[in-house]
């Protein structure tokens, strides 16, 4: 099927080819001529207001959906903003592919106006990269860069093409095969590994299921349930995989790390076998490593190799898609079950419901009145419902959301984990509606974060996309705030945002064609909730005026043992040894 | 005993060497020579990394580099079972008093003199690491003006040849085109 045609239009059926629904993107003058032939394509192009807008949204389109998200931009700084989000999805694993234009094949290299060496600058922070100056090589490239971006663990890839690679003429020639002799993910997990596990498994005493966000990639919840429905292992999920399992399940124990449950860091610390399902011994989840679970051997499944021993040796590595891991290792466990061999798991999962019913999560109230932003999240979390899909920034308020919504279901908690950028939530939920437009969506975010992407609002008022936006707004710079009040002697370095008198964040919204809303008492959160709730044809935005004083709990320092958890300012768990 | 050579095939595409030394330098790795070049494959390039491992295990470093995209094959070649060499071109003085001297150490090093003025004798070697040093360590008292010297190539004993499995071909078949 050779078709005539410019690159430009090459590079757009290409784009259609591959699947792609939605692009988000800014056009500019190198990528101009790819916008042409965009005009008559089936593919949506949603014109945002800032290209980093556009990467997240790719991102939070990507994991609602679990499809390759696609965001576009013209060289230069069009390129260059696009490296945050870039690098956001290569820490959290997100199948995203970024197209972006470059100068001319000839002016490459000789500082020309726009030009930034994109495939350079992104080289550390992709799965992979092309410069494409040929435009007989765009439809095997593009095909290239979705099969890379999808497959094994997924990640972002970027292609960087020409403007005269745009503008020639050429044929359109869609690849039956790729030919890449680099690149072959192991997705079947070795038997000999499994019936390891296995044996570990049955012989443990105190086992933990460590789930990271490769479960919600893999889309493997279903397995996992099985799995520990058969076992009764208690289980734990990591900030990417919130909603991998659900919380008001019994054995789940919450996320593990330095803001983690009181449960889930103590049954790691104590567990004496460590099943990693798709997560990677990240330093806030393990906190200081050589203490991390002292007593525990480890399994570690992950389809990338390269995590297995990484931060903690693997007694069972098994390198494979982690839902075929998990259908194995059920299979196995189920027929050693039939056989009359099972795990002794009781003392240890009355053990831990004991510290799960002792040291719940919780927050004071403060005495003046004034609204607590635990209150207004775990309000929103049982208003709008599992169904809902949550995206948050980054600080306090992700911490409160990842903990106070209460997730039941995979791909309905988005967040930027590995990176930690504020200003995730906007374009974030903008990518999650687009993708799932019958899902109500929420943004959870911050007053500092929010005014780093709310931008996109108008993109979002625009274009039908009815997102909606809780700023829970304590005037500061809150997890900075929060480190300043119990390690820098309550010094406060600039970490004062005076959000509450500037911006006035319902005019902002209301300036951005979204209707605003504000709440300041408890005994108006219901109702706020329910009214935004209500609004379905337009963005809404409100400002919940929290009080600044609330803090992250529970919480371990940085840099020091999981074991010295505090469930508060001060307050320290205690453990009946003798129980276990 | 903290280095280790690796032979690396990667894909001849522009970009591939630079690629290797980010990643390097990106996870604090550390090279102690790097040697590319073309290989019995038109398509295929070949490094010869020397890695000091003090610190990194050698395991992460192949795991990483694996990961890219256009790395074909990394295989650690054992010192026994496989021989190195590196090339050394030195300018060394040599007046009338000291130029038999010097002329008597390239004989026993099976050096050879490639180039020669009135007051100084340009000198190439090839050899191990071990005999490099030992050479310059005699050449060194004459007065070394200039030296220039190859990253480390190595290749294994007997008669395998390390691509002859890794680069029969992989394809993977594209989900056919969504265009009407």
């Amino acid at each position: 099927m050779s078709e005539e045609m410019t690159g430009a239009q090459s590079l757009i059926k290409s784009l259609e080819a591959a699947g792609t629904e939605t692009i988000f993107g800014i056009p500019g003058g190198a990528i101009l001529p790819a916008y042409d032939p965009l005009m008559d394509s089936s593919i949506r192009h949603i014109l945002v207001r800032h290209e980093q807008g556009a990467g997240h949204a790719a991102q939070g389109y990507a994991s609602a959906t679990g499809r390759v998200g696609v965001c576009m931009a013209t060289s230069g700084p069009g390129a260059t903003n696009l490296v945050t989000p870039i690098a956001d999805a290569h820490m959290d694993s997100v199948p995203m592919v970024a197209v972006t234009g470059q100068v001319g094949a000839s002016m490459i290299g000789t500082d020309a106006f726009q030009e930034a060496d994109i495939r350079g600058i992104t080289m550390p922070i992709t799965k992979h990269n092309f410069l494409v100056t040929d435009p007989a090589d765009i439809p095997r490239t593009v095909a290239e860069a979705f099969h890379i971006a999808s497959t094994g663990r997924p990640g972002p890839v970027l292609v960087d093409v020409a403007k005269s690679a745009l503008q020639a003429d050429t044929t359109f020639d869609w690849p039956t095969e790729l030919h890449l002799p680099g690149y072959r993910p192991v997705t079947r997990p070795h038997a000999k590994q499994i019936r390891e596990a296995t044996r570990l498994i049955l012989e443990s005493r105190r086992p933990v299921l460590y789930v990271g966000g490769g479960v919600i990639r893999a889309a493997a919840s279903k397995e996992l349930a099985a799995l520990a429905a058969l076992t009764g292992m208690p289980v734990v999920t990591t900030l990417m995989a919130r909603g991998a399992f659900p919380d008001s399940h019994p054995q789940h124990l919450g996320m593990p790390g330095m803001h983690g449950t009181v449960a889930a860091v103590a049954g790691l610390q104590r567990s004496d076998l460590i099943i990693s399902l798709g997560a990677r011994f990240d330093d806030r989840v393990t906190g200081n490593l050589d203490s991390f679970a002292p007593g525990a051997k480890v399994i570690h499944a992950d389809i990338d190799p390269a995590e297995i021993g990484k931060n903690r040796h693997a007694d069972v590595p098994i390198v494979g898609d982690v839902r075929e891991v998990l259908v194995d290792l059920v299979k196995t466990l189920q027929t050693e079950s039939d056989a009359g061999h099972t795990g002794d798991f009781e003392a240890w999962v009355e053990f831990l419901s004991g510290v799960k019913a002792t040291y719940p999560l919780g927050y004071d109230k403060p005495a003046d009145g004034a609204l607590s932003p635990q209150y207004v999240i775990e309000r929103l979390g049982s208003i709008s419902g599992p169904d809902t899909i949550y995206t948050a920034g980054v600080g306090q308020h992700q911490m409160w959301a990842a903990h106070y919504v209460g997730y039941e279901k995979p791909r309905t908690w988005i967040n930027s984990g590995g990176l930690g950028t504020m200003g995730f939530a906007v374009p974030g939920a903008m990518g999650a509606k687009v993708g799932c437009p019958d899902q109500t969506v929420w943004a959870i975010d911050g007053d500092g974060c929010f005014q780093m992407t709310n931008q996109e609002l108008a993109t979002c008022a625009i274009n039908d996309i009815p997102i909606k936006v809780a700023v829970i707004n304590n005037e500061s710079l809150g997890m900075v705030r929060q480190w300043q009040t119990l390690f820098y002697n309550e010094r406060y370095s600039n970490t004062d945002l005076h959000s509450k008198r500037i911006p006035d964040f319902v005019k902002l919204a209301e300036a951005y064609g979204c209707v605003g809303l504000a709440c300041e008492r408890p005994e108006d959160v219901d109702a706020t909730i329910e009214k935004a709730m209500g609004i379905n044809d337009v963005p809404v935005v409100v400002d919940f005026r929290v009080h600044r004083d609330a803090m992250v709990w529970p919480m371990v320092a940085a840099g020091t043992s999981n074991d010295e958890i505090k469930y508060a300012r001060d307050l320290a768990p205690q453990f009946d040894e003798d129980d276990l | 005993m903290s280095k280790h050579t690796l032979s690396v095939l990667v894909e001849d595409k522009p970009g591939v060497l630079a690629r290797i030394a980010a990643l390097f330098s990106r996870r604090a790795f550390n090279i102690e020579s790097l040697a590319v070049g073309p290989t019995e494959h038109p398509d295929v390039s070949r490094m010869t990394i020397v890695v000091d491992v003090e610190g990194t295990p050698l395991e992460q470093v192949t795991k990483q580099l694996n990961k890219l995209v256009e790395v074909i094959k990394i295989v650690e070649l054992d010192p026994t079972m496989s021989v190195n060499r590196e090339l050394v071109m030195v300018k060394v003085a040599a007046t009338v008093e000291t130029r038999s001297q010097v002329l008597d150490a390239v004989q026993l090093f099976r050096a050879k003199v490639i180039d020669v003025a009135p007051d100084a004798v340009t000198i190439q070697i090839t050899g191990n690491s071990g005999k490099i040093a030992d050479f310059l360590a005699v050449l060194a008292p004459f007065g070394i003006r200039e030296l220039v010297q190859s990253g480390q190539v190595a290749i294994g004993r007997g008669s395998r040849s390390i691509s002859e499995r890794s680069l029969r071909p992989v394809t993977v078949p594209v989900p056919p085109a969504n265009v009407g």
